[in-house]
This record gives structure tokens, sequence and C-alpha cells, in this order.
């Protein structure tokens, strides 16, 4: 018993942390800035936080994940960063040759005060930043939010930075995507692909941390969104915000500068999220859904008809990130499943209000928590109290999975110790049939497994 | 030839064909896709195995999220040590300061879990803040009766084997605390091992059979109560000498303990190092297991290693790792199998290391210190390597490339310590560079 410590009765706390459902904002952003093509993130601050997200992004993605650091010393916290950007900008130009470089923060840039626009603009003034190559920066303090508020906010610099409005405007539909897997966003440009819909993905991590084994070692992978395409989107016709918490701020921003139309919407997980998704594509981009499509559609159907036995009444317990975990709850709902705990770390109301609105009705006897102390430790705790038979979410589980004998399905970030987030995508019909047997699968393992021995069977 | 970083030629020498000596122990250059860590790291690792003690980390949550369940200490007993714990700072804390709130986590998390030690880790802000993390400690010891230990690691002090001193004297802090456990005259400490995949278990049962004691291990699978008898052994054996030396001379300064630098990795060195302490004791009986012990091991393993040294003849190894020593070890235990290091690094060896690391490489291997992608893989190209022995990041750097990879840092699962680890050692090697999956791939080189 791993986590023997945790015990059925609710300890009260007020201000410890036990095992987070979250991490910080940096690493949030380090991840989006890697589906820019050609950009080099970097964190400005010590060296052990650049090393610890690529650390946790490199053991998720199994891909080597390239950023540069300030490499803050005793110095910088008492003087300020600025003289460590600037020979930083000046150090990666030179050596690692981006086009790009994505500058964020960290807690201690922030808490020193550093002002990254001052600093950028001495480094131009001092000819470090040579001609055609571009330097942008967002603010990304890990005392506030999450790693999800670090993706939004490096999503934002995006549109910040880059998107311009000209006269000519294209028939073009911006698909701002939430924090999700490469895997993820190929899958996203294969049905824009076969919708004919004319899309601008970003930030695009597919091409990048999924890239082919070639015997070359790529600094920079061919994959990622290309400055001329955010450059355009300025000129889209609409945007499509694909997760509240990762991409809402920057549809705004987007409108406000460009005057460019959105709607947010979930990430696409499970069927309904999916209609939705395909019925806003096909409306803003003036595309019918092709019979290929509604294909699709029919086998998930098919799927959990064929499976509604196995799905039913079935308690699950899930932890993650918002923007995952409401389209989540909405398909385990679809499936006719009980998803009775859930809980994220990342904080905000949209959370609160959408798990009441799904499973009010539904699951009168659902908890869920969001923000401080909404950690893996309170969800144990009401798994201990009342169990499930399923559960949801990254490597983290597994210690709550093997004490408790859960069947356990990885979904979300980090997760370290299996292969196929990034192969198999969970969005769109294909990705939500793709989840819904993962899910079954455990389930019947389980039932195949742990039955007694008279009762395992040909067929189930 | 690839542009280096400027200011970085000392730090890269190839043997043979450069006359000077390699720069070790220099600060990085602001912008570099470094491989190293901070000073929090370094106290973080070294303090994490010890299992029945708890670990708070006082800042924003990243520093405790990333440091959970890192490495596979693995523990005889109790798990605190696998659980991340944090006071979760935020804005408001920032501003109004987190000594009030790590009060509370430490109230809340003593309570409930009744460790016997608690060690609360400061993290970069929290130095700028002001909290006085130390006053907290203090007041909780009082309150709660057990050892609180401030470990005052703000990242940006410097790198990981700054975060080692730190830690070292966190233990130091700690020892000399209690006289009740039995010690025997031929007795030790261990330090520097961290018991990855079970190696101190693999130790423990050599020196069993020697006939010594050991008194506690610093750290791995570590227990509070040992570590507060520490003082009381005979001798201090230090593996891994860059995190555990500054401990073993302030041990030899304030209790005369004398400390011995050993390594368990490879036929050579451990059979050395056993010998060593053996012979520290001067006792004949124990000499003589040791004698016995060695001849049996090598009766076994000499024979057991032969077809993988066939099989792995002039194969070429690239090495980037934490520290010099165990550069050093990997170089000798691969020699043993037929294999050249060709590219020998490290994160945080010094002058004097690379200096013991030159002696002993072959002519034409290139020494870098605090290496990043770029080069490494540039020196994997220019040199031919075959194999690339290093960490978590350098992994798929390695695979990319189109060879074989061993884990030799935190997510190794194969103890490689020990005679048998040796043996571990040469099946990893042979299985990842004869995978067939490198058929499959185009070497630009080949």
């Amino acid at each position: 018993m791993l986590l023997r410590h945790t015990t059925e009765k609710e300890i009260d706390r007020k201000a410890l942390t036990i095992n987070p459902a979250k991490t910080c904002q940096p690493v949030g952003a380090m991840y989006a800035a890697l589906g820019l093509h050609g950009c080099l993130p970097h964190s400005h601050g010590s060296q052990g936080c650049c090393s610890y997200h690529r650390s946790a992004l490199t053991r998720h993605f199994k891909e080597p994940v390239m950023a540069a650091t300030s490499s803050f010393s005793e110095g910088s916290s008492v003087f300020g960063g600025s003289s460590n950007l600037v020979t930083a900008i000046e150090t990666i130009f030179t050596v690692y040759e981006p086009d790009i470089i994505a500058v964020h923060t960290t807690c201690l840039s922030e808490t020193i005060g550093d002002d990254l626009t001052q600093i950028v603009s001495k480094a131009k003034e001092e000819g470090k930043v040579p001609d055609g190559k571009l330097v942008i920066h967002c603010n990304t303090p890990s005392y506030v939010g999450t790693h999800i508020t670090g993706y939004s906010n490096q999503v934002s610099a995006f549109v910040k930075f880059f998107s311009t409005t000209t006269p000519k405007k294209r028939n073009v539909v911006n698909l701002v995507a939430g924090w999700m897997e490469p895997s993820d966003m190929r899958e996203i440009k294969r049905i824009a692909k076969i919708m004919e819909a004319r899309t601008i993905l970003f930030p695009d991590m597919s091409g990048v941390l999924d890239s082919p084994l070639t015997g070359k070692f790529e600094m920079y992978p061919p994959g990622g969104t290309t400055v001329q395409e955010l450059i355009a989107t300025g000129d889209s016709k609409f945007t499509i915000g694909l997760g509240a918490y990762s991409t809402e701020d920057a549809c705004v921003k987007l409108e406000n500068k460009c005057k460019i139309k959105f709607e947010v919407m979930e990430i696409p997980i499970g069927l309904k999220a999916t209609d939705r998704f395909i019925t806003s594509l096909s409306r803003h981009a003036n595309v019918p859904v092709p019979d290929e499509l509604t294909k699709e559609r029919g086998r998930l159907v098919d799927l959990i008809a064929d499976n509604s036995k196995y799905f039913y009444g079935k308690r699950v317990a899930l932890y993650g990130d918002p923007d995952t975990l409401i389209p989540l709850v909405e398909f385990l709902l679809t499936l006719d499943m009980r998803p009775v705990y859930i809980v994220t770390g990342t904080p905000g109301k949209h959370f609160d209000e959408s798990m009441k609105e799904l499973l009010s009705k539904k699951i009168p006897e659902a908890k869920y928590k969001s923000g401080e102390r909404a950690d893996m430790f309170q969800l144990h705790q009401w798994i201990k109290q009342e169990p499930v038979d399923l559960l949801i979410g990254n490597t983290y589980g597994k210690y709550i999975a093997r004490d408790e004998n859960i069947p356990f399905v990885r979904y979300g970030f980090p997760i370290a110790d299996r292969p196929g987030h990034n192969y198999f995508p969970h969005v769109g019909y294909v990705g939500s049939t793709n989840l819904a047997i993962q899910l079954l699968e455990k389930l019947l393992d389980y039932q195949d497994r742990n039955c007694e021995e008279e009762k395992v069977e040909f067929q189930m | 030839m690839i542009k280096f970083l400027q200011g970085r030629e000392e730090q890269i020498v190839t043997k043979g064909g450069d006359a000077r000596e390699l720069v070790g122990g220099r600060p990085s250059l602001a912008g570099s896709v470094s491989q190293r860590a901070c000073v929090f790291c370094g106290s973080r690792v070294v303090l994490y195995p010890i299992a029945d003690a708890v670990h708070l980390v006082h800042g924003p949550i990243g520093c405790a999220s990333y440091t959970w369940d890192i490495r596979g200490s693995l523990s005889s007993g109790p798990e605190l040590h696998r659980s991340s714990f944090s006071t979760d700072l935020r804005e408001k804390h920032v501003v109004f300061g987190g000594e009030k709130k790590l009060y509370q986590s430490l109230n809340e998390l003593i309570d409930k879990y009744q460790p016997q030690a608690a060690f609360v880790y400061s993290t970069c802000i929290v130095g700028v803040i002001g909290d006085d993390v130390e006053s907290v400690c203090r007041r909780m010891t009082k309150e709660k009766q057990i050892p609180v230990i401030p470990v005052m690691a703000e990242g940006f002090q410097g790198s990981k084997k700054d975060g080692y001193k730190i830690a070292c004297d966190a233990l130091f802090s700690l020892i000399g605390t209690d006289h009740s456990k039995e010690i025997s005259p031929y007795s030790i400490n261990i330090l520097g091992d961290f018991n990855l995949a079970g190696e101190l278990w693999m130790l423990t049962g050599y020196y069993r059979k020697l006939g010594i004691q050991i008194v506690a291990s610093l750290t791995g699978d570590g227990r509070v109560k040992d570590i507060r008898n520490a003082h009381r052994a005979a001798l201090n054996v230090v593996q891994c000498s860059g995190s555990m030396m500054h401990l073993a001379k302030r041990m030899k300064e304030t209790y005369g303990i004398p400390f011995m630098k050993v390594s368990y990795f490879g036929i050579e060195d451990l059979s050395d190092a056993l010998y060593e302490v053996a012979g520290f004791f001067k006792d004949a009986h124990i000499m003589e297991q040791t004698q016995t012990l060695v001849k049996e091991e090598l009766q076994h393993l000499i024979p057991a290693l032969e077809p993988y040294r066939k099989a792995l003849q002039g194969k070429k190894a690239a090495i980037y790792v934490g520290g010099a020593f165990k550069a050093i070890s990997l170089v000798k235990a691969l020699r043993l199998i037929g294999v050249k290091t060709v590219i020998a690094g490290t994160q945080t060896g010094n002058t004097e290391d690379y200096k013991l690391l030159k002696a002993i490489c072959d002519d034409g291997c290139i020494l870098v210190d605090d290496s990043n992608p770029v080069e490494l893989s540039e020196f994997v190209k220019q040199t031919g390597a075959d194999l690339f022995i290093g960490g978590v990041k350098e992994r798929p750097i390695a695979y990319k490339l189109g060879i074989g990879f061993c884990d030799h840092n935190h997510e190794r699962k194969l103890a490689l310590a020990g005679y048998e680890g040796m043996l571990n050692f040469a099946k990893e090697v042979y299985e990842t560079v004869s995978s067939p999956v490198w058929q499959f791939v185009n070497r630009p080189n080949q």
C-alpha cells in the first residue's frame, strides 16, 4: 500500500496540498511555444525550472524537448535578470539559430519584477536580434493559476505579437487548440481536411513532438504553426477556441485586435462535443458535413450500442485539466456511466458550473472540486469512502489504482509510463471511439481477471 | 565543425589532441540549452530517499510537482517519500508572505503522518519574499518534538552541486542527536548510495557477509533514527563523491570519523572498494571473508560476461552523466566489456575530476563539461558512437540519432552496482546496441 496513510476520514486541511492535480504555469508556456515552427522556448529564471519542464515534457512525449534558460544566479535575483536575458538572446541566435525565441517568466523573475518588454527592446537596440528573427514573450508567474494558465498565456502571446489584419479578408476559420496531444491536433486537421474547410490551427505540436526516427537530431522539427500562418489569423473569418481555460483569452484578444468573431467550445472529446465542433466548423467555414464523417459518427454510435451493458452504471473517478474533464464527463454520461468524483487543481468557475449543469440531475451523488487543495489526496479519500469502478487520469493515479485495485485508464498530462497518447487521438468520432474502446478494455480485462473462475466465459 | 558557445572552448577537450586541461565547475552561460538543474533539485534528490520523514516543498506548486516520485529510490518499509507535499504558494502569499501557510501546512502534515522528521525545502521566491523558514522550523521542532529541518535551497543560488552541499548540511544537523542504536566496532556508514533499483540491498548483502555493520545509509532506504546515530560508526564509505564528500568531511572534523571514496560500479572498482573497507579494520577474518567473496563472485561473473564482451568488441560509447566519478567508473566498466568510450561528459565535474577522467580515457576521446543537445549530437556524429549513456533528456536524442541508450540516472530500473550489476550492465548495453530496430535507421555517418 503505497498510500497507506490515506484514510477514509477526511482530514481538515486549510494549507497543505498533497499530491497535486496540477503543476505550474511555465511548463504550459513551454509546451505551447513548441507548437510554433522554428521556435525555441526560453525560460527566464533559474536553471532548474527549464530542466524540470524539459524533463516533464520529455517523459510524456518521449521526444527531445528543446528550451533555453536565463540561468539565474544569486546576482540576478538581487540586481534583476535583464543582463542574463540580453546575453541569452545573443547566445541563442548565435548558437542554436531558431527563427523565434518565445520567452516566458518564472516565479522568480516575476517576483523580482523583471520587465520583459523593456529587456527585449533593449536587446533589439543593442543589435542582439538578427534581421528577420523574432523574440516574443509572455508572463507566466507560477503562483497564479496552473500549467493551463501558462499555456493560455503563451497562446495569447501568439495573437498579441503576430495576428495582423489587412483589408483582404479570407474565408478561413482559425482553430485555437487547447491543451491536447499532438495526435489530437493531427486528428483535428484531418477532420478539417475531409470537410474541405480552410483552417489555421494554432498552436500545432504535431510534427514537433511526435516526429519520426530518421537517424538525425533536428533541433526544429518540420511541424508547428508558421509565423506567416499566425500573421494571417488576423484576416480569417471566424475563430473557434477549443477549451475555455486554454483558449478563450486568445480568442478575446483576437477579436479585440482584428475584429474576428469567435466561439469557445469544449475540446471535441465524445459524441456530443464532436457534434458541436463539426456543426460550428461546417457553419463558419461554409462547407457541408461529408459522408465520411457521418459514417465515423455512425460507427461510434454502433460501438456504444454494442457495449452499452458494460458501460451502464459504472462509477468513475477522474482528475486532470478542466478543458478535458468537462467534455470527458459529458462523454461518460453519453456512455451511461456515472462520473462521481472529479478534481482539478486548476481554479475557475466554468468548471464548477459545467459540472453542476452536467451532473446535478443525472448524478446527484457526484462530488467535484477545483482549485487549491483539489488534489489527489482529496480524490483518494472520496474513493475510500465509496469505491469506484474506474479511474481516469495521468500517471500519478497509478498508486491509487493499485492500492484500491481499480481499473485505470491513463489520460492527461503527464503520462510517463505508457505510450499511445501520442499515437491515438481522443478527439473527434474516431478519437472518441478509441477512448471508448480503452475504457471497455480496462473494465472487461478487470472482470476477466477478478471474477470467480467458473464465470470466466468466452462470451461476456 | 559546429559553433561552440563563446567561451566554452575551455570546457571541451580532446584527449591526445588538445594540450590544455578541461576547466570544470563553471556556471552555465545564459541562453544555453543546458542539461543542468538547480540548487533545489540537488538537495531534493539527495534527501528524497529518507522514507520515514516528510518532505515539504515551500513554494509555488511546480517544484513539488516535478519532484514527486522522481527517482526509483526503493524503501524496505515506509513510503512517505513517495508522496508530494507542498504549501502551494499563491499570489497573496507572495505579497503578504508565506510563513503562516508554512506553519499551518507543517501542523497539518505532521499531525496527519506522524513522521520521524520533516524536511522543509525553501524554493526560489521564498528567499526573495523573505519568509523566515528557519524560525518556523525551530518553532515546529519545539511544538511537535521531532526534528523539523530547513533546507535553504533557493534554486538560483547555483547549480545542482550546491544543492548537494545544502542537503549534506541538513543531514549533518540530524547526525549526533541519538545514541540508542547498538553499534559494533566493525561498522560503517554508506554515503552516496540512493538505492536505485535496490542497489543498496546488494551492498548490504556484501557487507553482511564480511561481518561489517551498516549504521546508516545516507540516504538510500534511509531512516531518521539511523542517521541520528551515524556519528558512532567507525568509517564513512563515500560513493558518488560529488554529492556526499561535504558531509564526510564535516563528520571527520566534528566526530573524527575517517572516510574513503569508493565506487561500487564495475568489477575493479567494486573489488577495490571491498578490499579497502576490509583493510581499514585490520582484521584477518574480515579480510579472509572478503577474499572468498570476491573470488566466488568473479568465478561466476567473468565467464558470464564473456559472450557480451565478444559481441560488443569494438563498439563505441558516449557518456554524459551527472558526476565525474560515475563517468570514470563507466569508462572502466565499458572497457571490460570491449566498448571504447569516445565521448565523456558531465554536468557537475570540476577541474580535478576531469584530470582523473582524462587519464583513464583513450586518445581521441572528447571530454566535455555542461554540454547541450546540439554539441552532443554533433559529437556522436563525429565519433560514430553506437551507444549513449545519460539521463532522461538525452534518451530521445540518442534514439533520434539511431543509436542505443542506457539510463544511468534517475530512470534506471536495473541495479548496476555490485557484481550482479556488472552483468546487468553488460546485458543492458548488449540489448540496446544490438537491437534489431537500428537496422531500419539510416545513420548518416554510416
